[in-house]
């Protein structure tokens, strides 16, 4: 079949590998109808999350029909034939975490956790086409791909809602979601979103579906920040006006209530020597974040707010404004997003027209212009907002 | 003495030990911060003049003194930093021999002084390394997750899983199981109601087997067991079943000891060789939890042998096998 693998950094490749196979019982074939390249993709391209092997094959959103399901596959569950979107982390649905729904803190489903214990403390769950750190499983853009836990994570799709309009449910919706929904959001509050990629988009989306008073959103690609105002947030743009104060102008002096960091490890900074500061000690390896969009929503979220990152981090950071978060009273969560918790209540918005994931959908090409994909998204040439792939 | 005290005596032993190889550190660092600082102000007092050579010795000596100080006060592997310092006053006596033998009058009187002085110094210096050495051997006080040194290697792990005692219990008792998630084990076949043949894998491609007797169980609880007869690894282990704070749950918990052959030097040529027996039982329990939770070891397309995964990085990529690939399995 063809995929699209990691051929070294910055630089991916379509190439023919092996179709998969089933491994263990309870896994599943699917054939890929629709898949995407993914913001946090870039961190994996430019090297950034460590353990990534020539040859990986890479995506982690993707939905398409079963073709073949192990012997341990619960029929009540799954069956060849059934149309489904796959979740990014693979979890087990038995293990502690997964009976408390962190599903991507699964247990059992990551078989590399040695290592992922080293770096992390506790290990983390396998996830698709994610680095050898969170498995070393085969990703989703491609022809086919193996699901392992077949009967746990898949979501059928049994309406006849566009492969389009449920794709992103395999990651970036609930992602967003996850990050709005942290914030504990009140009909009083301010909530601002650092980055307006599509994992922005659909936290601001998500915090006024959850009844946000007003939603800002800061970048700094005017492209992005017309998106997200024409979906009726307020944008922000940080190359343009001091972020702090034009925060404390919208939000009459008190600061956004709740702030989410959809942004991650490798963030901008409207000022150029802070933003060498960081890019020069990545580069070196000596932090392995740019985290100034988390810097400035700790130092900008008012007193007794929250700060909600979904943007992915993967080892340390320089200056993390611990004394504001700390004397200020601030609550910082996070986590990589537990989709399986969020996938049916999101379809059922979708179906009800409260959510329209397409919206950010700029780009459809074929799986074989991959590269061209990565190349035009990394670089946000084209107005490029979301790449989805046809296999 | 009882095997306690003993291991008291050996404590207090290893703690004389530790205060005084902290006590000759502080000595190395004062001289050789004066070496380094004042060097002409060491020479005058040791009678040694000024020339090119002595000009540039007694800041090298400093300098190697600095490094003793280091070992001995920031290591607790005092006896190989005491043997430095031994080795050190030797090389001080030598030079100091050459000294005498080029000097005469007030100069040479000094050094012979200065040689006596180093000469107390050494006999200190040796005691304390032959008493290190000694008390290491001894009884060094064990670390944590097993001792680095020759001798029966204690290992423990723990993990918690989702299953009530009984059913965990029911698993491990019926040691045909075991071979599923450890990754060493070949086969082990019960000969009776307690006795049990086992077989495993050893470093370098050979194979070990033994009997094994259980010396002592509880149902749902524990089981302890260990070999019998002239097994090539001596070994003993034991399983506690611990019922989980969340009433649902079964925290495991392993100790097993086993007689490395070849001592030291046998188990520091088993970890260049990729054998780390600490994350190896770590894995070990992972997969036992992965067993009883989900039924099968996990496997993905990077590690996709499951516990044949022995060693992992670099791992294959993570694309899908090939078919001769899965035909030829963990061996290709």
């Amino acid at each position: 079949m063809r995929a699209n693998t990691w051929a070294g950094r910055n630089k991916v490749k379509v190439r023919d590998v092996p179709d998969p196979k089933i491994l263990n019982e309870r896994d599943a074939i699917v054939r890929i109808t629709l898949t995407a390249i993914c913001g946090s993709d870039l961190h994996l391209l430019d090297g950034y999350v460590p353990t990534m092997q020539d040859g990986d094959v890479m995506g982690h959103e993707f939905m398409g029909e079963v073709i073949e399901v192990g012997r341990g596959v619960d029929p009540g569950r799954l069956r060849v034939g059934d149309r489904v979107v796959v979740p990014f982390p693979i979890a087990c649905g038995a293990c502690g975490a997964c009976a408390s729904e962190l599903y991507s803190c699964c247990e059992n489903s990551n078989p590399n956790a040695g290592i992922a214990e080293k770096m992390f403390g506790h290990p983390v769950a396998g996830i698709f086409g994610y680095s050898h750190l969170t498995g070393g499983f085969a990703g989703g853009q491609a022809q086919y791909a193996r699901v392992p836990f077949a009967d746990v994570g898949p979501l059928k799709i049994e309406s006849d809602l566009t492969d389009e309009q449920v794709l992103f449910l395999s990651d970036i919706l609930p992602t967003g979601y996850m990050g709005a929904e942290m914030c504990d959001i009140q009909s009083t509050d301010v909530v601002a979103v650092w980055g307006a990629g599509p994992v922005g988009q659909f936290a601001m989306d998500s915090a006024r579906a959850l009844g946000a008073a007003k939603v800002i959103a800061i970048d700094k690609e005017p492209y992005r920040l017309q998106m997200a105002e024409r979906a009726g947030h307020t944008p922000v743009n940080f190359e343009e006006v001091d972020v702090r104060s034009r925060l404390l102008e919208l939000t009459g002096g008190r600061g956004p209530d709740k702030c989410v960091d959809a942004v991650g490890m490798e963030s901008s900074h409207g000022s150029a020597h802070v933003h060498a500061y960081d890019r020069i000690k990545q580069a070196v390896r000596s932090e392995t974040e740019r985290p100034h969009a988390l810097r400035q929503a700790i130092l900008s979220c008012r007193s007794g707010g929250t700060v909600s990152v979904i943007g992915v981090y993967g080892g340390f950071l320089d200056k993390f404004p611990a004394g504001a978060w700390m004397n200020r009273a601030l609550t910082l969560r996070t986590g990589q997003c537990h989709v399986q918790r969020y996938m049916k209540p999101l379809l059922q918005r979708i179906e009800r027209g409260e959510i329209d994931p397409t919206r950010v959908i700029t780009h459809t090409l074929p799986l074989d212009q991959a590269e061209r994909g990565f190349e035009i998204f990394k670089n946000k040439q084209d107005n490029c907002e979301k790449v989805v792939l046809k296999p | 003495m009882t095997q306690l005290a003993t291991r008291e005596a050996a404590k207090a032993r290893q703690d004389d030990v530790q205060r005084r190889g902290r006590r000759l550190g502080w000595v190395s660092l004062g001289l050789g911060v004066a070496q380094l600082a004042a060097p002409g102000t060491v020479r005058r007092i040791s009678g040694v003049d000024d020339s090119p050579t002595t000009r540039a010795v007694v800041p090298l000596v400093g300098a190697r003194e600095l490094v003793h100080a280091a070992g001995l006060l920031t290591s607790r592997r005092k006896s190989v930093w005491a043997w430095t310092r031994v080795v050190g006053d030797a090389m001080d006596l030598a030079s100091l021999g050459v000294a005498i033998a080029h000097r005469s009058g007030r100069p040479r009187r000094r050094l012979v002084a200065v040689t006596g002085a180093v000469v107390g110094i050494t006999v200190v210096d040796l005691l304390t390394a032959v008493q290190a050495t000694r008390a290491k051997k001894i009884g060094s006080a064990p670390t944590a997750r097993g001792s680095r040194e020759g001798g029966p290697m204690e290992l423990t792990a723990t993990t918690t899983i989702r299953k009530p005692p009984p059913k965990v219990y029911a698993f491990w008792r019926d040691l045909g199981n075991l071979p599923t998630f450890m990754a060493h084990l070949e086969q082990i076949r019960t000969t009776g109601d307690r006795t049990s043949h086992w077989s495993a894998s050893a470093p370098f491609g050979t194979n070990v087997e033994w009997d094994a007797e259980i010396v002592d169980e509880a149902p749902g609880e524990k089981i302890a067991w260990r070999s019998t007869g002239n097994a090539d690894v001596p070994n003993a282990g034991t399983v506690r079943f611990v019922p989980a704070p969340d009433g649902v749950s079964t925290e495991v918990h392993v100790v097993l000891s086993y007689d490395i052959p070849g001592g030291a030097v046998g188990k520091a040529v088993a970890k260049y060789f990729g054998e780390e027996p600490h994350q190896q039982l770590d894995d070990d329990l992972r997969r036992l939890k992965q067993v009883l939770e989900t039924g099968q070891v996990v496997r993905s397309e990077g590690a996709p042998w499951g516990k044949r995964a022995r060693k992992e990085f670099p791992q294959r990529p993570a694309q899908p096998l090939s078919d001769s690939e899965l035909a030829k399995g963990a061996d290709s």
